[in-house]
């Protein structure tokens, strides 16, 4: 089986600081691959060329074969690899649940003509969208905030909001950027089990970018350590863990850092 | 809820197709109907601005297109001898495709540069109007023909405007009439999917770019629509004032457009409508006022979005307390 996605010695540099050099590695199906890294390592300009925000200086990125480094990022969406933002970035004036549904867009079958005219189709597709919407609330445990203004929402849940506008999308290929980010030890473990909850009941292959080294280490399937821009370990948490490079990349604290 | 809006609506329609016609004819005041068509073809305009203010950008350009609609329309008809009603939609959608060309480049810029580029649009367009030898220079195109009659298989829908025996009468009932189409057009893009998605644009375009939505489309057809309501409006002023000259529209009226919008209210589609009546309407009663005309309307502006930052209209909202 191919993998869903393979990065190909991929590199991005900016004028002549090099943020990613060479770094190449294949996405399984329905795995949850974390990358890792110390701070400033190229973690988030590795995440932007895979969904495509920032265009690659050399090397590409592979969807089920396909090559999608070049394109738009709303095509790439369209094709089913989505990314969440680190930055907790949501549609502000908008309720939660209107956040939700207008990220549905990528599933209408109506033109957006047909939406103005309000034809039959456009009619299902709304219907389906609320459906939908209201499915994925239930999903995220958002009930109780559904109507609020998204601004007026505390830092865990616009995190799950987050991960809420994501999955509207339908997507194959989720990128979380740092899900557990500024998030306590209890708010961790329940974002872990809704990560795996998004793999097991949803079938959505899972990328993430994260510093938080213990929830790394409970989720992933596997692994790959980045520094200085260059991917230096792949491999299952365990061989992570016991990897030389890896313990080197966090020197000073590392055991507390890589969680043994 | 439906029926309160049908009914405000039906309220609306009889307001001003019956009562301001019946209280002008009153009063006597027959020069209400000129500011009044004023103020609904301005609002068609401002109805454009309002709308790319929608996906987040400040468009301080309108009066170009105004003018570009209002010189199509005028050499069509001078020219051409083309029926003004096919005018109207061919100037609009002259516009619209010229704003394609325009908003292509322009649209990736944000915030002040692209506000600056619309303001500078204004003067482009009417250095143009000087310079291009089809549209007359400075002399700019007179005696343009009031509108003819328009039949469908040989049914007269509009009477021609020459055989009215008071064609302010006719301007104004079309100048509603183009009014409440536009704000019809412009309410159902704003209450369906397309606005909805204009609303993402404009809340964060990177997020929307990421949940698949074209963003350079919806931005440039967002553009082109409100371009296209800027054509009709400049091509109906042409037609009522029976001519046009490259000071028509300048940058003051683009300003003004935009200003319209904020006073209204960027979050109601029936701000910009409800803004122009207010200002032109407030700025025509200063004239008692005399020298402190411009004064006492600048003065209330400024009050007006200290206090009001969302427009008037969200007075309404504080009473229900909040949407």
């Amino acid at each position: 089986m191919t993998p869903i996605l393979q990065i190909k010695n991929i590199t991005k540099r900016y004028g002549g600081l090099t943020a990613v050099n060479d770094v190449s590695f294949d996405v399984r199906a329905g795995e949850i691959l974390s990358v890792i890294g110390p701070n400033g390592a190229g973690k988030s300009t590795l995440f932007k060329l895979i969904s495509s925000f920032v265009p690659a200086t050399s090397g590409e990125v592979l969807f089920n074969g396909e090559r999608i480094s070049s394109l738009a990022p709303h095509k790439v969406a369209r094709m089913g690899v989505v990314r969440t933002f680190q930055e907790t970035t949501i549609f502000r004036s908008m309720t939660v649940r209107e956040n939700i549904i207008v990220s549905h867009h990528l599933r209408s079958k109506a033109s957006l003509l047909g939406f103005f005219l309000g034809t039959k189709q456009a009619k299902e597709d709304e219907a389906a969208f609320a459906a939908s919407a209201d499915d994925i609330v239930d999903f995220l445990g958002l009930q109780g905030i559904r109507n609020e203004l998204a601004s007026n929402l505390p830092q865990g849940h616009l995190r799950a909001l987050g991960m809420a506008i994501g999955l509207a999308t339908d997507p194959k290929v989720i990128l979380l950027d740092e899900p557990f980010a500024g998030m306590n030890h209890d708010e961790t473990m329940k974002m872990v089990g809704l990560v795996r909850r998004l793999r097991d009941e949803r079938g959505v292959t899972v990328l993430l970018v994260e510093h938080d080294m213990p929830a790394v280490m409970k989720i992933s399937d596997r692994i790959v350590c980045i520094n200085f821009g260059q991917k230096i370990a792949e491999g299952t948490p365990k061989e992570i863990r016991e990897n030389e490079k890896v313990i080197e990349a966090y020197l000073g604290s590392e055991d507390a850092a890589i969680g043994m | 809820m439906k029926a309160s809006r049908l009914l405000g609506f039906s309220a609306f329609l009889l307001a001003v197709f019956v009562l301001v016609p019946l209280f002008i004819g009153a009063t006597g005041r027959w020069d209400f109907f000129y500011t009044l068509t004023s103020v609904a073809l301005l609002s068609v305009g401002a109805a454009g601005v309002w709308l790319t203010f929608y996906i987040g950008r400040i468009n301080i350009g309108q009066g170009a297109y105004a003018l570009v609609g209002g010189y199509v329309s005028a050499i069509l008809v001078t020219q051409g001898g083309v029926s003004f009603w096919l005018t109207l939609p061919v100037a609009g959608l002259f516009c619209a495709v010229i704003s394609i060309l325009i908003g292509l480049p322009i649209l990736r810029l944000r915030g002040v540069y692209f506000a600056m580029v619309t303001l500078v649009l204004t003067e482009v367009a009417r250095l143009s109007a000087l310079a291009l030898p089809i549209t007359n220079g400075a002399k700019g195109i007179t005696s343009i023909p009031l509108p003819g009659e328009l039949s469908v298989f040989g049914l007269t829908i509009i009477p021609a405007f020459g055989s009215l025996s008071n064609p302010r009468i006719g301007f104004y009932m079309m100048a509603v009439v183009l009014m409440i189409v536009t704000y019809l057009v412009l309410w159902r893009i704003v209450n369906s999917r397309l606005g909805h998605l204009c609303r993402s644009l404009q809340q964060n375009e990177e997020l929307s770019a990421s949940i698949g939505v074209n963003t350079a489309y919806l931005r440039v057809l967002a553009y082109a629509i409100s371009s296209f309501f800027g054509g009709i409006a400049g091509a109906m002023f042409a037609s009522i004032a029976q001519s046009i000259y490259p000071s028509s529209f300048v940058v003051a009226d683009s300003v003004n457009f935009m200003l319209y919008c904020f006073l209204g209210g960027l979050g109601y589609v029936f701000g910009p409508m409800l803004g122009t009546f207010l200002l032109y309407f407030g700025w025509d009663l200063l004239s008692i006022a005399r020298e402190y005309q411009l004064l006492i309307y600048s003065g209330v502006m400024i009050l007006l979005m200290l206090v009001l930052p969302n427009g008037v209209l969200s007075l309404l909202d504080k009473k229900e307390g909040g949407k």
